[in-house]
């Protein structure tokens, strides 16, 4: 590896402007998010975030909850998931994105029921993030992105994914601001996810004027930063990265393609179309070399 | 109300947990707007400032009908051969103990200048309280209510529209409460700015479980005085159902230092207490007895989830007991053994309520009427003198009770048939 002692921070810092990938695993099956995941892959992403579907993901807007659903449908599971990793050889490095609940819990699948605890002695051991990690790394992913673990409660999940060699990734809202910021910021690891607008996960027409000033804010802080939450086309791109961003995030919009496409194998191809039109926005967005962030230009108004 | 109580509550102070139970696992946007209201919530509901405690007290008397009466039930004292007395938050205005936690929140959401109230609902009690709550102190309010609760709670619907409250239908998933709350928390990230969430139970992410407890602790503070006057000492046992837990915890906070008293939180049995993880279903909400420690909607406790940690579908004949999870502070408690669980099925909760309607002219809520069941089922356990906590007014089941009544034989149950034509 090369000068950073993070893969994520690497792919990011290297590939300069970098795009971030993410899909639902197993929408709507296991086999096809492998092919997906690799068309992503070749049309350029750095990073791929693999969703592990949470049957309550109160972070996500309508068109992640739809592939959740229908991968949870399709009877995902964490073992199955684990198993697509261990199976995917891809460029970009991996980040798995999923509820604290699914952490928690993995790995004690076979610890006794409460009922049938009341009947034998044996307590059920407490919930424990250490085998989700260790299983993490061991499947060869180099991060995880959780989203209802604010950084306040995340020191097991810390701990465990330092041990293991794996970033976890923390979100920066438009809200987060004054002593958090700080806080948070100085614990950065692999990048800070920023969040584009308040609110949930989904594709929009436009960049949220908050991007711009959450970007202002940060740029103080010298840690890699990509934005989420919102973000559609490669003209996007462009704007995020010419007004300091390190990369975009990508999600809604890759789901709505595996959602409407007629064919898997169509589903791929535009896929990597997708993610080569992204790219190509983020790099024509760092050659527009801005100086001081007042001087970028205001988003459109329609 | 109990601010007394809380100056020396160790456990559940500054780091908002409860043992092991409890936190504040959200997305970030909301973890400044938690800081908010905590500070709002010491200042205004453990300090008083600016009379918040005062003003709140007072409306609660003129606007809800505080105090409620704590009642002997004659007829059921002589059933089980002990002292029965009925702790009536069925003559709460809304006709449930709800409006004490809707009524303090949205007070509190004026108090720290939010211009817009929302609320999930699962039976709709909530919803009308906080409705109500909101028109009272003329705030703008909006309910996310599941599809299938919207069209099973008709009369619930109408009330909140009645207070001028908007009602969003949630159409994801089974369409129940677990979704509504889903729903208004994603509502809440996107408008958090200017909105404050009036959580429904004992519930969510810190402060929330605690500021709700206290909201709610005037049932028990009153139950102490009242039983004292009449009684002339403290109960030997307290009964009230657990949904989320915010009547169980407001009934029982007052007595929790008092060991001898036995507390006892009766959840829905359901139609069984298996589980069917394939299907992802528990047909029941006995989460204290039977759940695992785990995070949903912002908080460790105790939940029905599969092995691999997705939630499960509860299911109760009481929409108001229907839900995955429950309190952290209970589940503490129960975890501690001051509280003991106790559940009764779908069927014993028919025989309370209409045991309570014939023999007390008194129509409990189908959530209460748990609690009667217990009573029933186990009075002999409760010692000489009995509290059970009548949460709410059954209005609202008239209809439920009608149709899950003629598909059983019930041994309380007047002969349903002539309620036709
Ligand atoms: C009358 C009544 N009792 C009890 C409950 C259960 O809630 P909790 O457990 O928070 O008291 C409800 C919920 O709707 C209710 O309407």
């Amino acid at each position: 590896m090369s000068e950073y002692d993070s893969e994520v921070e690497a792919a990011i810092r290297e590939n300069h402007p970098a795009l971030i990938t993410y899909i639902t695993a197993g929408d709507p099956s296991l086999a096809d998010t492998k092919d997906y995941v690799e068309a992503l892959d070749r049309g350029g992403s750095d990073l791929i975030e693999l969703g592990l579907p949470f049957s309550e993901p109160i972070a996500e807007g309508r068109t992640i909850q739809d592939a959740i659903n229908r991968a949870l449908a399709a009877g995902t599971t964490p073992e199955g998931f684990f198993e697509l990793v261990d199976d995917l050889e891809t460029e970009a490095p991996l980040l798995v994105m999923t509820y604290y609940n699914m952490i928690l819990q993995y790995g004690d699948s076979e610890a006794p029921r409460a009922s049938e605890e009341a009947s034998g002695q044996r307590p059920r051991a407490k919930p424990d993030v250490r085998p989700f990690v260790e299983r993490a790394a061991e499947a060869g992913l180099s991060g995880i992105i959780v989203p209802d673990l604010p950084a306040e409660e995340a020191e097991p999940l810390r701990r465990a994914c330092d041990d293991n060699g794996l970033d976890l990734v923390f979100i920066i809202a438009p809200t987060t601001e004054g002593e958090r910021l700080d806080r948070i910021m100085s614990h950065v690891s692999g990048f800070a996810y920023v969040q584009a607008r308040l609110g949930t996960t989904g594709a929009r027409e436009n960049v949220s004027g908050a991007t711009h000033e959450s970007l202002e804010r940060l740029s103080e802080y010298d840690v890699p930063k990509a934005v989420g939450f919102g973000v559609s086309k490669g003209d996007h791109a462009a704007e995020i990265v010419e007004a300091g961003a390190d990369g975009v995030i990508v999600g809604s919009a890759l789901v709505d393609i595996v959602a409407s496409s007629d064919t898997p194998e169509a589903a791929v191809d535009r896929l990597e179309a997708k993610a080569r039109e992204l790219k190509r926005g983020a790099r024509s967005g760092a050659e527009t070399v801005t100086i001081d962030p007042e001087d970028a230009p205001e988003p459109e108004q329609p | 109300m109990s601010t007394e109580h809380d100056h020396d509550d160790g456990d559940a102070g500054r780091t908002g947990t409860f043992g092991d139970y409890g936190g504040q696992y959200v997305p970030e946007a909301l973890m400044p707007a938690l800081q908010e209201l905590e500070d709002a919530y010491e200042r205004y509901v453990l300090e008083n400032e600016d009379g918040f405690m005062d003003e709140f007290r007072e409306r609660m008397h003129d606007f809800g009908g505080r105090p409620t009466p704590l009642q002997r039930a004659d007829r059921l004292s002589d059933r089980y051969d002990r002292e029965v007395y009925l702790k009536r938050e069925d003559l709460l205005h809304g006709g449930a103990h709800k409006l004490n936690n809707a009524l303090g929140q949205v007070l509190l959401a004026k108090y720290m200048g939010k211009e817009r109230i929302i609320a999930e609902t699962g039976a709709g009690q909530h919803g009308t309280a906080t409705a109500m709550a909101a028109a009272h102190l003329d705030m703008p309010c909006e309910i996310y209510m599941g599809r299938t609760d919207v069209n099973r709670q008709r009369p619930n619907v109408y009330r909140m529209r009645m207070n001028g409250a908007e009602v969003n239908p949630v159409e994801a998933g089974s369409a129940t409460l677990k979704e509504a709350i889903n729903e208004t928390m994603r509502d809440w990230a996107t408008t958090v700015e200017r909105t404050h969430y009036v959580i429904g139970s004992v519930v969510g992410p810190h402060p929330f479980p605690q500021m709700v407890r206290d909201f709610q602790a005037v049932i028990g503070d009153e139950i102490r005085e009242q039983i004292r006057e009449k009684a002339g000492r403290l109960p030997d046992s307290v009964v009230a159902c657990a949904g989320g837990g915010s009547n169980t915890m407001g009934t029982f906070h007052a007595f929790v230092p008092d060991e001898d008293v036995d507390l006892v939180a009766v959840e829905a049995g359901g139609s069984s207490l298996d589980i069917d993880e394939s299907e992802g279903l528990a047909p029941n909400s006995a989460t204290l007895s039977t759940g695992t420690d785990g995070v949903l909607h912002g908080a460790m406790t105790k939940l029905l989830q599969s092995g691999d940690g997705q939630i499960m579908e509860s299911h109760s004949v009481s929409a108001g007991l229907d839900y995955a999870g429950v309190g952290p502070e209970l589940s503490h408690l129960v975890e501690t053994g001051r509280v003991t669980p106790a559940n009764v099925d779908d069927e014993a909760a028919l025989n309370g309520f209409h045991r309570l309607s014939r023999l007390e002219g008194i129509i409990p809520a189908l959530e209460s009427s748990h609690a009667l069941g217990y009573l029933e089922e186990s009075a002999d356990e409760l010692g000489d003198l009995v509290v059970v906590n009548v949460s709410g007014r059954g209005d609202k089941d008239l209809e439920t009770v009608l149709e899950e009544t003629e598909k059983r034989d019930l041994e309380a149950a007047p002969d349903v048939e002539v309620f036709d034509g």
